[in-house]
């Protein structure tokens, strides 16, 4: 019996069950959006400390767990290619790279554009958001990384992904150290949400939106997916056209 | 549809929301139209890949 | 273990004798910290409080500067393939690389700090914290360091790309070593528990160091 991930690791049964799936992923990421957007614009009431800044929480708490859980699947990935060497691994890799930076981006525009209404300023060395730009630098490295090697993909999904598993084992220190590093130097005056007393009318938007963003990431996910194959594919027809002419010169030469 | 003193954040939040994600979006789906038409221009002048390649017929492939 | 101080000993006599590395990284370390109150003003009580952030920081950009050699060199003389067939596990000898870079950059930097420390008019209780801190932190720059170095050792503009790689893994060594410095000269702060910390992220990037720097030198060997 085989498992799911066996059965995909077929590239061509991968595409063919990526492009029914696609639609109907897309489809259903786009419903959830519009629901979400309706219930955030025109259903949620004000909150009784943000007031309607709180509509920017709808999008920035989903666009922060996105980029944790983008980074997630690299380092799943990265795990697949290194220990499985399952072939799909690289693949998903490189696609959830620029996809999960994205995301981190959205999560730190959006998380100044709300910081600067609820703190007084843009930016403030919040333990939060600075795990969130440390999270983007790690993205940054790990796209550097492959773009410096492009010459060579198979050896640049190898070395990425072993950046990608170092960053996975140290982001849970790093993440504890800013939090202390936070506690050091501010007392926690900083206003949390998230806590216990958050309203059901607050937290059905959020998580509608969450939903929705959640399936757009592995509609995107599967789609640059599908795109990388297809470019895989490309490069290597091509190469095996050039060696072809190569050897047709080579018998002419001769 | 009252948004407070604050309106120019949500507004710029979810402006920025729609660019990136529709800057990704329109990415995405332009690399795909580009790789599929490189694809099929490759397999038009007749280089296939192996797995068709053995149902096209056998003893194109040497190596 | 004999092969492990034998590429140890080699890799720093190799330092020695080209002596341009641990120069370079001392004179980056002296004149980055100089251009601190250039930048800030000469008020002794703002660089004092501020030395303890500044000192670490110059020193982990004056680490980095010569982590791109740590195996360039021995990748161009073919020296890393016959190392790689060797009876020394290839984690042994990235950890061999590691020390000797700890060896020849990190001591000679830390040996500095309490000068520059002068300078910014550190108290000077915080001395022995700040090399302490210093001896204790820094072989997470090298452990750490070597993975950066490995992983860049094929690719175009390496140097800038190791900096990329590097300095966000080096962020809790920088929390934990600026902490205990901060305990002593502006308390309260716990120096037992930011020591404590620093010596557990020096001991885990002991461990994935090797390990990581390891697996992509292989990558790119065969």
């Amino acid at each position: 019996m085989q498992t799911l991930t066996q059965r995909l690791a077929n590239p061509t049964r991968f595409m063919e069950l990526s492009q029914w799936l696609l639609p109907w992923l897309s489809g259903l990421a786009a419903l959830l959006l519009a629901y979400g957007l309706y219930l955030t614009f025109f259903v949620a009431p004000p909150d009784y400390q943000q007031g309607e800044t709180v509509k920017i929480m709808f999008i920035h708490v989903p666009a922060a767990w996105l980029a944790m859980m983008g980074y997630m699947v690299i380092a799943v990935s990265s795990f697949g290619l290194l220990v499985f060497r399952h072939p799909l691994a690289d693949v998903s890799a490189k696609a959830a790279a620029p996809i999960g930076a994205a995301f981190t981006l959205l999560a730190l525009v959006t998380g100044a554009l709300w910081g600067k209404p609820m703190w007084g300023a843009y930016w403030v060395w919040d333990a939060r958001l600075t795990s969130v730009l440390i999270l983007f630098f790690l993205y940054l490295g790990l796209m550097a990384l492959r773009s410096a090697l492009d010459e060579d993909p198979a050896l640049a999904g190898k070395l990425t992904a072993v950046l990608g598993l170092v960053g996975v084992a140290v982001l849970p220190v790093i993440r504890f150290s800013v939090d202390w590093w936070n506690t050091l130097h501010q007392p926690a005056s900083v206003l949390r949400v998230g806590g216990p007393a958050i309203h059901s009318s607050i937290l059905v938007p959020l998580l509608v939106m969450a939903a929705g963003f959640t399936l757009m990431f592995f509609a995107l996910h599967l789609k640059a997916m599908r795109n990388e194959i297809l470019r895989r594919r490309v490069r290597s027809l091509t190469m095996a056209e050039v060696e072809r002419a190569a050897r047709l010169e080579a018998r002419t030469a001769e | 549809m009252e948004l407070g003193p604050h309106a120019a954040f949500i507004w710029a939040s979810y402006g920025v929301n729609a660019l990136v994600l529709g800057a990704l979006i329109a990415w995405l789906v332009a690399d795909g139209r580009l790789q599929q038409r490189r694809l099929d221009q490759l397999e038009a002048r007749g280089v296939r890949r192996r797995s068709s390649a053995a149902q096209a017929g056998p003893g194109r492939r040497t190596s | 273990m004999n092969a492990f101080w034998t590429l140890v000993k080699r890799d720093l006599l190799l330092a020695l004798r080209e002596g341009g590395a641990t120069g370079t990284a001392l004179g980056f370390y002296l004149i980055v910290i100089a251009l601190m109150p250039l930048g800030l003003g000469p008020d002794m009580q703002l660089l004092a409080r501020i030395a303890p952030g500044m000192l670490w920081v110059g020193l982990l950009l004056a680490a980095l500067l010569s982590l791109g050699r740590m195996f360039d060199t021995d990748q161009d003389e073919g020296v890393l393939d016959v190392l790689a067939m060797g009876p020394l596990p290839l984690e042994l000898v990235a950890a061999a690389k590691a020390v000797a870079h700890w060896i020849s950059t990190c001591v000679p930097l830390a040996i500095l700090s309490p000068l520059l420390g002068l300078m910014l008019n550190l108290d000077l209780a915080a001395y022995p914290v700040l090399i302490g801190t210093v001896l204790a932190g820094s072989p997470a720059i090298s452990f750490l360091g070597g993975i950066g170095a490995a992983l860049t050792l094929r690719s175009r503009r390496g140097g800038l790309l190791i900096a990329l790689l590097v300095l966000p893994l080096y962020i809790p060594t920088l929390i934990f070593g600026i902490a205990a410095i901060s305990a002593v000269v502006t308390p309260p702060g716990s120096l037992e528990a930011s020591l404590l910390l620093l010596s557990a992220v020096t001991i885990a990037s002991l461990a994935i160091g090797p390990i990581a720097a390891a697996a992509a030198l292989r990558a790119q060997l065969g």
